[in-house]
């Protein structure tokens, strides 16, 4: 019979080639795929995350590591290959050259990291005279605006003063005198900018009157009134106005029209076109009819 | 015989389990070693698709990663006799062989070979419902089979169909889709004793791994050291281990008998530590090296130095002739063969076409067996070692490694067992269900 109660102080065989039931666990466990994965992979990362988080935890390590962080980022942002040193506007004359100056405040050199193209591009074509822009940093250290400036068309008077506005309507910049821009046409009355492509129309039928040609009055942002030299007019219909210009036109040209003491042609109604004299015209007509019955 | 049922399917879905996981740990657990190997399954062909041989009896399927063996301990008669030993020793097989793997099993088919094992030849027959024999037939006819009282505390091991007879023609391996009316099944029921296989399990438990099949190391052994044809005509293997010489018959290619006799190395071991007044471990080292069962005049001669430790000068100079320990070790053999013969006699061995003998184990490997063996059991004596299988070490490839090596090729291909068909309908509630509603239909 084998001693079954074990001597505690022989209770370890001394050459057991067992291993004990934990030796024998933790090397089941070792054998295990997805522990040992964890253990290849998992344990470095906690270390290092460990180690990470504790230097991280302290004030001082963070503030030093922006620190050097900011100065490495500076150093390199401000390295002579990213500095801007200058602005070159492209399109614009030198009115709308200096309001860009104006919206864009920088002080050369600066480097180009700081530059917000994208901002400073809306910000330029949000200027009045400027159709549109295009912005780059050009190589040699050059902001390059390029910028697409609004044309001028016409002369819009309203009871603000006097506008310049280009062809789609759009106001350019305020005019402090008609006599500023004499080369461009005159409209007037609500809703004139949004019928310019019309105006102009008429404008080119009116060519023979450039000399007597006033404005062009937009009445009821329904149709024009053509206002000439001395208070003299023409009502045009708001349904093909230009064909009835060209039929004033056509009897100015032949019977020189305008030229006489009328103060008003009619065309609002193409079927029977009516003219207004003026009243002494008016009494002299009356007399020689008066006579010739 | 429900929990039977469940039990033995329990088993058979850890096997399933580990095959899907590909690895299973085998574990043989003898009187004189515990030997464990680990076997990887790739499914089949993987390692020689360009050789024209094809699968070798279907064990190409898996292939021996690990092989280790320890020295057995708390192990007498092939039953677990100190649990917390023999715990270790396969815990320490195990670690070996995981460590030669590098691979964690947690699946094992485990062999014993004592725990009294009894066979039981049974039959039933059932009367064919359709016009072929089904599946649910084979099932039907398997549960007809009386059962016999095997004893309270028994615990069946192994119950294989082993002929499927179909009104006169017998000798069918698969009845299923011939026509007939009467299917007759006989099994072979093999029970061994509930404690021998409850501690097993026990021990196997504590060492974190799970239990995916039993099987006796006698139908492991037959299974590894008969060639098919000697399976297939009828042969005896005995499989004399350390402490129980198991022998099993087989016939066309099933087992038919087993048995286990409670005799084995060990006892030669201490014949020859009591008639030379030695340890036992130098009785082990003696036997196998010196160790022989004929003599002849060249062995009276052999002086064999026997030493001792005592300080006694005389006594650790003694030394004994060979003939001298053949004189010991034969009677005990003898003795063996003839309680082997004893069995093969009551199970009918003499009967069989073909009376081959197998002898294997680690027993097996006793210079001059064959002749003595050939003398009890009969001419047609030959000495068997296990077939190779894929990745065995050479170490592990001996005859003493017969029942591992056969619980490798029992895990790869398991033979049908009862419990492999489907239960019986007639068994379960539902069916009484009906037949009451069916009664009330006839009568309402």
């Amino acid at each position: 019979m084998r001693q079954v109660a074990r001597d505690k102080d022989n209770a370890r065989i001394p050459r057991d080639p067992a291993p004990s039931r934990w030796r024998y666990r933790y090397q089941r466990l070792m054998l295990t795929p997805g522990f040992r994965k964890l253990l290849r992979i998992g344990a470095p990362l906690a270390l290092i995350a460990g180690i990470a988080g504790a230097w991280f935890g302290q004030e001082a390590n963070r503030m030093a590591v922006q620190a050097t962080w900011i100065e490495l980022r500076d150093e390199f942002q401000s390295r002579p290959e990213f500095m801007v040193s200058a602005m070159d506007i492209i399109g614009a004359d030198g009115d709308l050259s200096g309001q860009i100056r104006d919206v864009l405040p920088l002080n050369f050199p600066v480097t180009s990291f700081d530059l917000e193209l994208e901002d400073m591009r809306e910000l330029v074509a949000a200027l009045n005279a400027v159709e549109s822009a295009r912005l780059r940093v050009r190589p040699g250290g050059i902001l390059e605006v390029a910028v697409v400036q609004r044309e001028p068309v016409a002369v819009w008077r309203t009871a603000q003063g006097l506008k310049l506005i280009d062809a789609g309507g759009h106001f350019v910049s305020p005019l402090q005198a008609r006599a500023d821009r004499p080369d461009l046409p005159l409209i007037a009355g609500m809703g004139a900018d949004a019928a310019l492509d019309e105006a102009l129309r008429l404008y080119a039928v009116a060519e023979p009157l450039t000399e007597k040609l006033r404005g062009l009055v937009r009445l009821g942002d329904r149709r024009w009134d053509v206002v000439l030299e001395g208070g003299q007019k023409i009502l045009l219909p708001s349904d093909n106005p230009v064909r009835a210009l060209e039929r004033v036109m056509a009897l100015d040209s032949a019977q020189d029209m305008l030229d006489r003491d009328i103060a008003l042609v009619d065309m609002r109604n193409a079927a029977r076109p009516t003219i207004r004299l003026n009243p002494p015209a008016a009494a002299a007509f009356r007399r020689t009819s008066g006579k010739l019955q | 015989m429900r929990e039977l049922y469940e039990s033995q399917r329990a088993m058979r879905n850890m096997r399933k389990v580990a095959m899907q996981r590909g690895v299973i740990a085998i574990l043989d657990v003898g009187t004189s070693k515990i030997a464990c190997l680990i076997l990887r399954f790739d499914g089949p062909e993987r390692f020689r698709e360009n050789d024209g041989v094809g699968s070798m009896a279907g064990q190409s399927a898996f292939r021996v990663i690990g092989a280790a063996t320890t020295r057995s301990r708390g192990v007498r008669f092939g039953e677990i006799d100190a649990m917390a030993e023999t715990e270790r020793a396969i815990r320490t097989a195990l670690q070996a062989a995981q460590k030669m793997a590098q691979v964690r099993v947690d699946h094992v088919i485990a062999s014993f070979s004592g725990a009294r094992p009894r066979s039981y030849g049974l039959d039933g027959a059932i009367d064919v419902t359709g016009a072929q024999v089904e599946e649910g037939d084979i099932g039907r006819v398997l549960a007809a089979c009386d059962v016999p009282d095997y004893g309270a505390g028994r615990h069946v091991l192994h119950a294989q169909p082993v002929n499927f007879a179909l009104d006169h023609r017998s000798g069918l391996a698969d009845p299923r889709g011939q026509i007939g009316n009467k299917l007759t099944c006989d099994m072979h029921l093999l029970t061994v004793e509930e404690m021998a296989v409850q501690n097993l399990i026990h021990a196997v438990k504590r060492c974190d791994l799970e239990i995916a099949g039993l099987a006796s190391s006698a139908y492991a052994s037959g299974i590894s050291s008969l060639v098919e044809d000697e399976q297939e005509l009828g042969a005896a293997c005995i499989d004399l281990g350390g402490g129980a010489t198991g022998l099993s018959i087989f016939m066309k290619k099933h087992m038919i008998y087993a048995d286990s006799v409670r005799l084995g190395g060990d006892h030669v071991t201490g014949d020859i530590s009591m008639g030379l007044q030695v340890s036992m471990s130098v009785a082990e080292r003696i036997k196998t090296f010196y160790g022989g069962l004929v003599a002849t005049g060249m062995d009276d001669r052999e002086q064999i130095e026997i030493g001792g430790d005592t300080g006694d000068w005389e006594h650790d100079r003694r030394q004994a002739s060979r003939a001298e320990l053949i004189g010991i070790m034969r009677p005990r053999v003898e003795e063996i063969l003839e309680e082997v013969r004893a069995r093969l006699d009551a199970a009918g061995f003499e009967h069989l076409p073909s009376q081959q003998i197998v002898l294997t184990g680690g027993g097996s490997q006793i210079p001059g067996l064959d002749a003595l063996a050939s003398r009890i059991l009969g001419q047609q004596v030959r000495l068997g070692r296990p077939l190779r299988v894929q990745g065995l070490p050479q170490a592990a490839t001996g005859a003493s490694f017969a029942s591992a090596v056969g619980l490798a090729l029992f895990a790869a291909n398991p033979q049908d067992e009862w419990w492999d068909f489907e239960i019986p309908a007639e068994r379960y509630p539902a069916r009484s269900f009906k037949r009451a509603v069916k009664w009330f239909k006839d009568n309402w």
